[in-house]
């Protein structure tokens, strides 16, 4: 009786049951998760903690270092660091947030439905998304950016929500191709599962951990790339703060304030570092072969 | 030997010539196909670069002229681009105009569109090749020490130093090495505005080039470190390299004789969707050190409101960046025959 289960891919029920062995997620992974609650704690009630006004300047106190009064120092215009990166937080966290949404919210629908249908819709939505991937999204981005005039948060998010698109449908697709052709997909479909039943129940949970972990490294990306354009001056106008645009004043000032530099980095490299970090034990935690980036 | 055997062998080496001669068709095959592909892609990139004029808001021409907007320059912008025409009559005059090698007249500097792209592109190949120099001189060595052990103290050292370093953007790690070296340690020509062209002092040139080239390496260089030692440490496992061991050749000649070039398609691949990706990542690290590369330019015509100069880059780049991809797919044919085959 055994012999037979086993032949026919049905394990015992205790074999069943018994967790599989995967190892722990690691005190790091849930450091690096505290740190990402806190950080979109910060950003969606940023106007609500007793924090100083971040846009107003005070000639009283300026280039302050960190002290308990301003915990991160202030800037040239008297402006508290702290007040102003956590406002700062708001733009990353809304861009890189809004953006995948865009990316995954096209991208992985499309993505599934491609890999599942195969035949000429594949074709011509794969080839259509090569194209796209071919040039670097920042061109892109750079250059709608600068034409479609004027700039605002909303805009932002758009442009380089659809920029991630192609990534992101490469990605899903890629899984979604590995998954269709397992047992189980042909066993559903040999039981007359309808393609519905098919894509929702059998397909999607398990691309998911797929998923999960490209939208945190996608997160990454995307913010990365606000943070390019606000260096560059191409995003969202100051005063109203954002890291890249922080790091972009600090620039003219290193030799006489460093810490106007020093803390928006550490918090966008902080922010970047957990996510990846997240991303990267997920996938290694679901035992996801490495799908390219 | 019989003649049937003797048939036999026949039957094979005509089979491997077959077979030889198929190898070729396939690489010129796929070659083609990908030429193909770039073709529609960069006609893609045309339409696209032609029509980022019409995102402005408004009438183009008022946009465009700006300050200068005398009949005359009307006249000649409207020559250029045919705006009184039809958008595609008009996609067909601007595109006549590019494929000429004409990409209008800045109404800002007065100055050629080509010939400011002329004079900035030379200094983006520079830092490029620099900085891909050293990526690999650091990369492939320290790649081959750790897959050589894996999990090693050296290999878990590099391996979470490299991702700590794909955390930190291009934009940060220039700051702070300008912070360092030009501020700090006040090292001369490493700073803003000290860049000088490589024909007119050629050691302050190179002096002036060490952080950016630095900058772009870093990131070049994870890439790089990660894709060779995963890739090498799978080739480490197979038989032709137990084979090799138990002839006697030593670890060095086998690293790099016999599971380099195995291991080394994946990072010809990255090398060339990354080199593509350094032409735009260019831009923050000459925006920070005023180096007047096709980057700097860009966010300065931005900031001047010099559409046609930003449309020219833009196209330039991108066109480029198609290209080096193109040129690196061929040479990944060449390195592994078998990826055109498939």
């Amino acid at each position: 009786m055994t012999n037979l289960a086993n032949d026919f891919g049905i394990a015992e029920p205790e074999l069943i049951d018994r967790p599989e062995k995967r190892g722990r997620l690691g005190i790091l992974f849930w450091v690096c998760v505290a740190w990402l609650g806190i950080n979109i704690f910060g950003a969606i009630f940023a106007n609500v903690l007793p924090l100083p006004n971040p846009i107003a300047n005070n000639y009283s106190a300026i280039n302050f270092g960190p002290s308990l009064h301003h915990l991160l120092g202030t800037d040239e215009l008297g402006r508290d660091i702290f007040s102003r990166i956590v406002y700062g937080s708001r733009i990353s966290v809304s861009v890189g947030f809004g953006a995948m949404f865009i990316g995954f919210g096209v991208g992985a629908p499309l993505g599934m439905l491609a890999a599942y249908r195969r035949g000429l819709f594949d074709q011509i939505v794969t080839t259509l998304m090569y194209v796209f991937l071919a040039f670097p999204a920042i061109i892109a981005v750079i250059a709608v950016l600068s034409f479609w005039t004027p700039r605002s948060l909303l805009k932002i998010i758009l442009v380089i929500g659809i920029a991630s698109i192609p990534l992101v449908y490469r990605v899903i697709r890629a899984a979604t191709l590995s998954m269709g052709s397992r047992d189980f997909v042909i066993a559903a479909r040999v039981q007359g599962a309808t393609d519905r039943r098919i894509i929702f129940r059998e397909l999607l949970p398990n691309i998911a951990p797929v998923g999960i972990s490209f939208l945190l490294i996608g997160i990454a990306t995307v913010v990365t790339l606000e943070g390019a354009l606000a260096f560059l001056g191409l995003s969202i106008n100051p005063p109203q703060p954002s890291w890249g645009n922080m790091i972009n004043e600090s620039r003219t000032l290193l030799s006489q304030n460093i810490w106007i530099a020093i803390f928006p980095a550490l918090a966008l490299c902080l922010f970047l570092l957990s996510l990846n970090y997240i991303g990267d034990r997920l996938r290694s935690y679901f035992d996801v072969s490495e799908v390219k980036l | 030997m019989t003649t049937r055997e003797a048939g036999e062998h026949l039957r094979y080496a005509d089979l491997a010539i077959v077979r030889k001669k198929q190898k070729g068709v396939a690489v010129i095959k796929y070659v083609a196909r990908r030429l193909v592909l770039m073709v529609g892609i960069i006609f893609v990139i045309s339409v696209g670069a032609f029509y980022l004029i019409h995102l402005l808001p408004g009438d183009p021409a008022t946009v465009i002229l700006g300050g200068g907007d005398t009949p005359q320059a009307r006249a000649a912008l409207y020559k250029q681009l045919g705006l009184n025409r039809g958008i595609v009559i008009q996609y067909f005059v601007w595109l006549n105009h590019v494929l000429h090698g004409n990409l209008g007249t800045s109404f800002i500097t007065d100055e050629s569109v080509v010939s400011t792209i002329k004079s900035a592109f030379p200094i983006d190949v520079e830092m490029i090749i620099l900085s891909q120099i050293l990526a690999f001189a650091f990369a492939i060595p320290l790649a081959m020490r750790s897959a050589q052990k894996p999990n090693g103290r050296l290999d878990k050292t590099a391996s979470a130093g490299s991702f700590t370093l794909l955390s930190i953007p291009p934009f940060i790690i220039i700051v702070f090495l300008v912070l360092i070296v030009a501020v700090k340690l006040k090292i001369p020509n490493t700073g803003p505005a000290s860049y000088v062209s490589l024909g007119q002092d050629w050691v302050v040139n190179l002096e002036s080039m060490v952080l950016p080239a630095v900058t772009l390496a870093i990131g070049s260089f994870v890439l790089y470190y990660r894709i060779l030692r995963s890739d090498l440490i799978s080739t480490l496992q197979e038989e032709f390299i137990t084979l090799a061991r138990s002839k006697g050749i030593s670890r060095r000649r086998i690293m790099w004789r016999h599971a380099f070039r195995p291991s080394s398609v994946a990072l010809v691949g990255t090398a060339g969707v990354n080199i593509g990706g350094l032409i735009a990542g260019g831009f923050v690290v000459q925006f920070l050190l005023q180096i007047p590369g096709l980057g700097f330019t860009l966010i300065d015509a931005i900031n001047q409101s010099d559409y046609l100069l930003v449309q020219g880059i833009v196209l330039v780049i991108s066109v480029s960046v198609v290209l080096i991809n193109f040129l690196f797919d061929f040479l990944i044919t060449i390195i592994d025959p078998r990826i055109a085959r498939d």
